[in-house]
């Protein structure tokens, strides 16, 4: 164990998940590259506001489709591709407003829709909405059977908690269920549904001002039409999500905390029932503990190689502070591997340069793609 | 919202402060919101900031915001929920939750008992309250506020000279800070329309509030931080206070120096090799970090303030301790 290339035979979809700030997209390119580099046509979606992907990519700009990733830019870069690459930066709105066009009965109601305040809200400010458009992305390019692969990098939530969660909630508003019985413009069925109910609205409506419920009112009345297609789909994605060709990886840092949220979110995943394919630690630290008892006293002979004496004390303070890095990493990777009960942890290095370009993502690929044997060797011929 | 309990003694002219201790400039001001991407460290810096404004005598708190514990983590202490907790002299924390905040607010709204507990035995009002687009958010800033007034509306509350808000990370931030104007909008009348203009009016009050992104010298977090700036002042009219540029490598090693160690390297195995080549690494990694740090100074408005990165295992209160120390 364990090369990614073997976690993502015969899979259709691959999700990457993990806290902010841990490489989740830098990964997901590096994935999509590889796979598509071993003949396979992929498509990686990004729903990073801040249009990383593109950058990786050398894309000026991606738009709501998939758009092919210029072979020329490989050869360039000697990269060799053997299948196609694409990739996508998600728009979550243009995809609720594409959604809500599929599913509109007709198109006064599907106008009704995009035109409400509480609609332009949910479709781009509200948390949840780019998680849920991306799982309706996702889904519609799965049902199209255009590519082999799909890899989804997901939104930098800051609890990986949400990810899995927003969308249900999301779906939970739109169907209104028992909130839509009571925002009849009669007001009538509040009057039936018992006075509880009734104060509970009116107390709602003096705090946050009547506009506001009105609005809301407005909302699941032009949404009442499509409430069952909603629900049928998010059915269709969540069982598309469960299914044994889609698989998740939890991707984090080699530092506490990252460590912490990827064993959290792996349960999670569990109890959600949700296809767990391994996962990815990025920028470790690799140790190198096997060459440390070689030299008993590495600053003297660092003095006596270097014949500089303050040189060498720098280099040696250096070593030591990696060395301490290194330990840490090990150490939390093993606790990952023991909670995780996986043998499918697959570690990157911290490259010496940052990764932004098509190079850089071969050269992490050069490790995804890599047997433990074929990592380690690769990480000793580093250090 | 009034005036400071520290004020700056009259006869210092205020180059002279800005030239001396010039961290001040924003520990002086009564609201300070860290923001920017996911793990650049924003918790941290927050919590640096707090030791330094209580190590100056100022009593502060610093508030996570969606339930978050990344503070208390620190000080390796119990979760502290929706409580002032006490974490060091004159620091406190508190980890805002959203339901929590919405219940606070309506206790405060509503004085009639009976109407309150029919309300939050409601389940309809539980399911408005979270289907209402950022209400949660609104709930959370509105925590905030109340915790920076001098004149508590928390029964016996404690009055602090700082708060320090630890906000979600970037593409939730800016949204975070603009929902305030958002819902003001929204809802035309009533009570939260006029709420809601206060704290927008809060958020972009310069003299009061303060805003500090938290960046990395790595090229992503380096563009968003620039985009978040100018978003900031384009979407709300917030002008970003300073940028601090977390986890600088140190430059131990020059040019001729790296050219030394490569030459050697190549000639060794083992542990002298691998030092050389560690040594090599990080020499790159903070030359790269430099160009970096280069572009983010061509690139936001707000000066950048440099923090080293800590060669420790993981960040506790004494890292922490360290970190305020060298904040400017």
């Amino acid at each position: 164990m364990t090369a990614i290339g073997d976690v993502l035979e015969g899979k259709d979809i691959c999700i990457c998940a993990g806290s902010g700030g841990v490489g989740k997209t830098t990964t997901s390119a590096a994935i999509a590259l590889g796979m598509a580099g071993r003949g396979l046509k992929v498509c990686v979606l990004t729903i990073d506001p801040a249009k990383r992907l593109a950058d990786s990519l050398g894309l000026k700009e991606l738009g709501n489709e998939a758009s092919r990733v210029d072979p020329r830019l490989f050869e360039r870069q000697g990269i060799e591709i053997k299948g196609e690459l694409w990739a996508m930066m998600l728009d979550a709105k243009a995809t609720f407003d594409e959604l809500v066009a599929r599913q509109a009965p007709d198109e006064e109601s599907r106008d009704r829709v995009l035109g409400n305040r509480i609609y332009q809200q949910i479709s781009s400010a509200l948390a949840g909405s780019q998680e849920y458009m991306a799982m309706e992305k996702l889904f519609e390019l799965h049902t199209e059977g255009r590519f082999d692969l799909l890899v989804l990098d997901t939104p930098p939530t800051r609890n990986a908690l949400d990810f899995l969660d927003a969308p249900r909630r999301l779906t939970q508003f739109i169907e209104g269920r028992s909130l839509r019985v009571f925002m009849r413009p009669t007001g009538f069925a509040a009057k039936v549904a018992g006075r509880g109910a009734s104060v509970a609205l009116s107390v709602f409506k003096r705090i946050v001002g009547f506009d506001l419920i009105a609005d809301l009112a407005e909302f699941f009345n032009a949404f009442s039409g499509m409430v069952d297609g909603f629900q049928a789909r998010a059915k269709r994605v969540n069982s598309l999500l469960a299914d044994k060709r889609t698989c998740f990886l939890v991707v984090c840092g080699p530092q506490g905390e990252p460590v912490d949220e990827a064993v959290y979110f792996h349960r999670k995943l569990v109890e959600a029932k949700l296809p767990f394919g391994g996962v990815i630690v990025n920028k470790v630290h690799y140790p190198a503990e096997r060459l440390r008892g070689d030299v008993a006293d590495l600053p003297a002979a660092l003095r006596e190689r270097l014949d500089d004496a303050d040189l060498a004390q720098r280099v040696a303070e250096n070593f030591t502070d990696y060395q301490a890095l290194a330990e840490r990493d090990a150490r939390n990777i093993e606790r990952l591997a023991r909670e995780l009960r996986t043998a499918a942890v697959i570690r990157v290095p911290y490259l010496d340069e940052d990764v932004h370009d098509l190079a850089g993502l071969a050269e992490i690929d050069r490790y995804l793609f890599a047997t433990s044997e074929q990592r380690e060797a690769l990480a000793a011929g580093r250090a | 919202m009034r005036g400071y309990s520290h004020r700056r003694p009259l006869f210092l002219p205020r180059l002279e402060i800005a030239r001396n201790c010039p961290v001040n400039d924003l520990l002086d001001k009564r609201l300070v919101f860290i923001t920017g991407k996911g793990g650049v460290g924003k918790t941290t810096v927050a919590v640096a900031l707090g030791l330094r404004a209580a190590a100056e005598g100022k009593r502060t708190i610093v508030c996570e915001v969606s339930a978050q514990e990344n503070a208390s983590r620190i000080f390796d202490h119990a979760e502290v929920g929706f409580h002032e907790v006490e974490m060091a002299e004159n620091l406190w924390s508190i980890s805002i939750d959203p339901d929590e905040s919405m219940r606070e607010y309506v206790l405060l709204q509503l004085k009639v008992r009976a109407m309150r507990d029919m309300l939050f035995r409601s389940r309809i009002f539980g399911y408005l309250a979270a289907a209402t687009p950022g209400l949660k958010e609104l709930v959370t800033i509105g925590k905030i506020w109340e915790l920076a007034q001098l004149d508590r509306k928390v029964k016996s509350g404690r009055k602090y000279d700082l708060v320090i808000v630890d906000a979600p990370a970037t593409g939730h931030g800016i949204g975070f800070l603009q929902t305030p104007r958002t819902f003001a909008a929204i809802a035309r009348v009533g009570p939260i329309h006029s709420q809601a203009q206060q704290l927008d009016r809060l958020i972009t009050d310069q003299e009061h509030t303060g805003v500090a992104i938290v960046s990395l010298p790595e090229e992503m977090p380096v563009n968003e931080s620039a985009a978040l700036e100018h978003d900031l002042r384009a979407e709300i009219g917030v002008a970003v206070d300073r940028v601090y540029m977390n986890g600088l490598y140190p430059e131990r090693f020059s040019a001729g120096d790296a050219e030394r160690l490569g030459e050697v390297a190549g000639g060794e195995n083992g542990a002298l090799r691998a030092a050389c080549r560690a040594a090599l690494s990080e020499h790159n990694r903070a030359r790269s970090q430099r160009a970096q740090l280069a572009r983010l100074r061509r690139r936001v408005e707000a000066p950048v303030k440099t923090l080293p990165f800590l060669f420790e295992p993981e960040i506790g209160v004494e890292s922490a301790r360290r970190l305020a120390g060298r904040l400017t």
